[in-house]
């Protein structure tokens, strides 16, 4: 944790309320993000028991399984979650813009200009939690392999049209949410946890209830107390007031009331299956349904207030203005998303369980990008970020108090001017040490010279200054500017050029399997 | 009982592991070379007798200061053979020294230097060379620092490789997650050696026995505790190494820390037990006195048994830290009392470097939680094993009791070797050391 954070965090302590970490918004959010607020059933990996999800707060859609370990049921679930989800992301695939790009000529091997298709926005969903993201990660996993009647007529337990594809999209959205400062698939608790400290430890910072009593507590009370009466007060039932924001359910909640709704349920099915006639099979039918509404009754007080509060969250981020290179960081995930849409159009087969050698070496290096990029912009779209990196060392703000003209040795000889400026900051400079500044939206270099005084320092600016001899306009600083310098890049190079898949070396295996993979096996344990 | 000749020992070594580079039939060999145990030298033996017989070779290094010390060391032992520095396209990519050899060419393009015995440049600079007839061979350097997809992208430039490097000292890292990997052979993120030995493990591995650097007072220790299933010996006697100072120690605690580590090898100085930020400012204060008061009382150190005895100057001291952060308040608090030119570090940067003295800020000093980072064995074993005379930790009283107090919670991935010993026992192997060398400082 950076000295600001903890500084910000001991503030919120003793203000009880949550402090700001940040002046802008750093994460896109769409006009009309899908929430999804998924439940899962307790001690049934990947078994989800319930969801809300829609794009109007005041109309979400409720998902529920009656019976979390009926097959069919699950089916039915995940057949209706595809048909709440697919609409909404293929609205997107079609509004798209044409953008000239560069690639390579399959026959000559010659730099073309191509034009291709860019989504002109993309969908976007927001889930309660980390664990959200996982369970939307299992859920991609658990769909994608599987085959419906149509793909292959032998299957033993076909899966509904769509499911398979539910699967790769979820998947796509999973793994995209690996990618540092991407916006398609958002957790409310990171979305808060990036703009605002709270006096609590970062374990606790994944309570979404006690995270937003902490930034945005009822009138008179502190952040502490809201923050402990989301976490563990219980009503005279010995339900929880919060809910927790899920996949996992509170087991109380599933002990006391979920429990016995289910084997009511189970026990007015049996009766059903087991009736002798049509009138009794009627009766017990109209009995099941009521088991049945009982059920969605339940996991609606579970899932609702989880609802409103991924809502709330979205509200507080909204108030603050987005930053300036956001929108930069958005283009990159419709990039990721028109991808995804022209791979499931050409009819590519679903994303494999394990990334080969080459793909996990890919994604690594364009995350670690992403990563050290995320950085750079943040602190240059937010002074308060900024001053974080300041206090490290890592960035300093001043005047420019003096510019005198220099020109380097060589043949040709190049403007190299040297600035004097002040500075309050103490930055972590060494010899020749590269400090960067933005100028028009790209960087700009110098390096550190020396010190004159305690906080005069001597930087040597060394390009973005033309070809000619004197320095183009406006390219150099003149005296009595004030400049923010910082040590760190601001835009990352991209990595070597890695083997294809089909090259990979002997030290890493050789290249891979071609074979296309097949669904999981059915286990014993896959069975009712 | 035959008597251990370390010099035989080591010529044992690299006989087997030179007739395997030249006469073995496995695409492979991978060397482990404990702390100074002459790896570059190795290196250097190596390239000069493949070059001998014909086989051109490229070397790959992790850094540009690796890659310009292994050309001057090449140089200086044969001045003749043509080497190639495959340099970056920034200003200064390669060190000066470089312009004064005659048979050592410079390029940023590796088409400029074909022909030539041995090219060297870094991994990051070899990924970048494209559409190359494969060198017949490679020797990989640090091989244990670089990391699985640096080699995904240099090893089609290669048939054949020496991989060598120091299994103890710190594994590569990622700036982001990659435990999604974690468990494949092909870890992105792991280390070179370990893919390598994952999809290939019938290639021959050889060890180097003996550490050229390491005093008697530090070899036991640091083998014991980071290197427990492959011990090594210190090259020199008890006896051998020598460090004395011409200024009598005046009664304080900084001066009684440097006299028990001159003549014990280790030295602990232990301030109160307090939690601090990381760069605590008492903490980095005695370090920074330590290294004044050593610089004062001209040490004067003698290497091996009849050598001639040198002056313990700035550039034999080095200070080394967990934190970027606080070898910056370090070197800001040296800069007060006058020192110059001492090296002061993180232990990233530390890994291969060698000097008389150390003075190290304790990775766990004031520290509220025992984390990973902290914990990494690696981080300890370089941070020890950099002296070849004497290492004063400076620390908090209490990290025995922090590591007892946070007992490891890293989860445990399927398909991931466990690395032995895990950063919680060389810590309190060290420490129970250190305990027996330690000078408390009070004020």
């Amino acid at each position: 944790m950076s000295l600001i954070t903890t500084l910000a965090r001991l503030e919120a302590v003793e203000s009880g309320r949550a402090s700001p970490l940040a002046t802008v918004r750093h994460r896109q959010l769409s006009e009309h993000p899908l929430v999804l607020v998924p439940l899962t059933t307790a001690g049934e990996a990947g078994a989800p028991l319930g969801a809300l999800i829609g794009t109007d707060r005041q109309q979400p859609r409720l998902l529920t399984v009656a019976q979390p370990r009926d097959r069919e049921l699950r089916f039915a679930f995940l057949a209706e979650l595809a048909d709440a989800v697919l609409p909404y992301l293929e609205a997107y695939g079609d509004d798209v813009e044409l953008v000239e790009r560069n690639a390579t000529d399959a026959e000559s091997g010659k730099r073309i200009k191509e034009e291709v298709e860019l989504c002109a926005d993309a969908p976007q969903l927001i889930v309660p939690g980390r664990a959200g993201i996982d369970f939307v990660r299992l859920l991609g996993r658990s769909m994608r392999f599987r085959r419906t009647v149509e793909q292959d007529p032998d299957a033993a337990y076909p899966a509904p049209p769509h499911v398979p594809l539910l699967g790769r999209w979820l998947t796509h959205y999973g793994e995209r949410a690996r990618v540092p400062g991407s916006s398609l698939l958002l957790a409310a608790t990171d979305l808060l946890n990036r703009h605002w400290a709270t006096g609590q430890s970062s374990l606790e910072d994944q309570h979404l209830g006690a995270l937003l009593a902490w930034i945005d507590p009822a009138e008179g009370e502190s952040g502490a107390q809201a923050a402990l009466r989301a976490e563990s007060y219980r009503d005279p039932r010995g339900q929880l007031v919060c809910p927790p924001a899920g996949p996992a359910t509170d087991p109380a909640f599933d002990n006391r009331l979920l429990a016995p709704a289910v084997e009511a349920y189970d026990r007015v099915r049996q009766r059903w299956q087991a009736a002798q006639d049509g009138d009794e099979a009627d009766s017990w039918m109209g009995e099941l349904a009521i088991a049945e509404r009982e059920i969605r009754r339940l996991l609606r007080t579970q899932m609702e207030p989880t609802w409103h509060s991924v809502w709330r969250a979205i509200d507080l981020a909204r108030e603050l203005p987005e930053g300036a290179r956001v929108a930069d960081r958005w283009t990159r995930d419709r990039w990721s998303f028109t991808a995804h849409r022209d791979r499931v159009r050409a009819g590519e087969p679903p994303q494999p369980r394990r990334d080969d050698a080459v793909t996990a070496a890919r994604k690594l290096a364009s995350r670690e990008t992403a990563q050290a990029q995320l950085e750079a912009q943040e602190a240059l779209d937010d002074p308060l970020v900024l001053a974080g990196r300041r206090l490290s060392g890592e960035a300093f703000i001043g005047e420019v108090t003096d510019v005198v003209m220099a020109w380097s040795e060589s043949k040709r000889p190049a403007p190299r001017p040297l600035l004097t400026f002040h500075t309050d900051d103490r930055p972590h400079l060494g010899e020749r040490t590269k400090v960067y500044r933005s100028l028009d939206g790209k960087p700009q270099s110098a390096e550190f010279v020396r010190y004159e005084t305690d906080g005069v320092l001597v930087l040597r600016l060394t390009d973005r200054m033309g070809r000619a001899k004197d320095p183009a306009e406006g390219s150099v600083p003149e005296k009595g500017d004030r400049i923010a310098w910082t040590l760190f890049e601001h835009d990352q190079r991209g990595g070597p050029k890695l083997p294809d898949p089909e090259e990979t070396p002997w030290t890493h295996g050789g290249p891979p399997g071609t074979d296309a993979e097949s669904p999981d096996l059915i286990t014993p344990e896959d069975l009712l | 009982m035959t008597v251990f000749d370390p010099a035989a020992e080591a010529a044992k070594a690299t006989d087997a592991i030179l007739s395997d580079t030249l006469h073995g039939t496995h695409r492979g060999i991978v060397v482990d070379s404990p702390p100074g145990a002459g790896k570059s030298t190795l290196v250097v033996s190596a390239a000069r007798e493949l070059a001998a017989v014909g086989r051109s070779l490229m070397v790959i290094a992790q850094t540009n200061a690796q890659v310009d010390d292994l050309v001057l060391r090449l140089a200086e032992k044969d001045p003749e053979l043509p080497v190639g520095r495959l340099h970056s396209n920034d200003p200064d990519p390669y060190d000066k020294a470089l312009n004064g050899l005659e048979n050592v060419r410079k390029s940023s393009k590796a088409s400029d230097l074909a022909g030539l015995d041995i090219v060297i440049s870094t991994a990051a600079k070899w990924a970048h060379v494209q559409n190359v007839e494969p060198w017949p061979h490679a020797i990989v350097d640090e091989a244990y620092q670089m990391r699985s997809d640096a080699l995904l992208a240099v090893a089609g430039l290669f048939e054949r490789a020496l991989f060598v490097g120091d299994p103890g000292q710190l594994d590569p890292f990622s700036i982001v997650g990659a435990d999604q990997w974690a468990g494949l052979s092909y870890d992105p993120s792991a280390s070179a050696v370990s893919t390598l030995l994952a999809h290939n493990p019938e290639l021959p591995q050889h060890r180097l026995p003996v550490s050229w650097r390491l005093p008697a007072s530090a070899a036991p220790l640091v083998s014991q505790a980071f290197y427990p299933y492959t011990p090594f010996r210190s090259g020199t006697g008890p006896e051998d190494r020598k460090l004395s100072f011409g200024v009598v120690g005046d009664g304080s605690a900084h001066d009684r820390v440097i006299d028990e580590a001159a003549w014990s090898g280790w030295g602990l100085l232990e301030l109160p037990a307090r939690h601090t930020p990381r760069t605590d400012p008492e903490a980095v204060r005695a370090v920074a006195q330590v290294v004044r008061r050593l610089l004062d009382r001209g040490g004067v150190a003698t290497g091996t048994a009849g050598a001639t005895p040198a002056p313990v100057t700035a550039d034999r001291v080095a200070v080394g830290t967990a934190h970027r952060d606080q070898a910056a308040a370090v070197r800001a608090a040296l800069a007060e009392l006058g020192v110059t030119d001492v090296t002061v570090d993180t232990a990233n940067r530390l890994q291969g470097r060698e000097f008389d003295v150390t003075v190290v800020l304790h990775p766990l000093s004031g520290r509220p939680d025992a984390t990973a980072f902290h914990l990494e064995t690696g981080r300890l074993c370089v941070l020890t094993s950099r002296h070849r005379h004497a290492c004063i930790v400076v620390c908090r009283a209490g990290v025995a009791e922090l590591l007892d107090e946070h007992p490891s919670t890293e989860p445990v991935q399927l398909g991931v070797t466990v690395k032995f010993p895990d950063g919680w026992e060389a810590n309190h192997a060290v420490l129970s050391h250190l305990a027996e060398h330690r000078v408390p400082l009070t004020r």
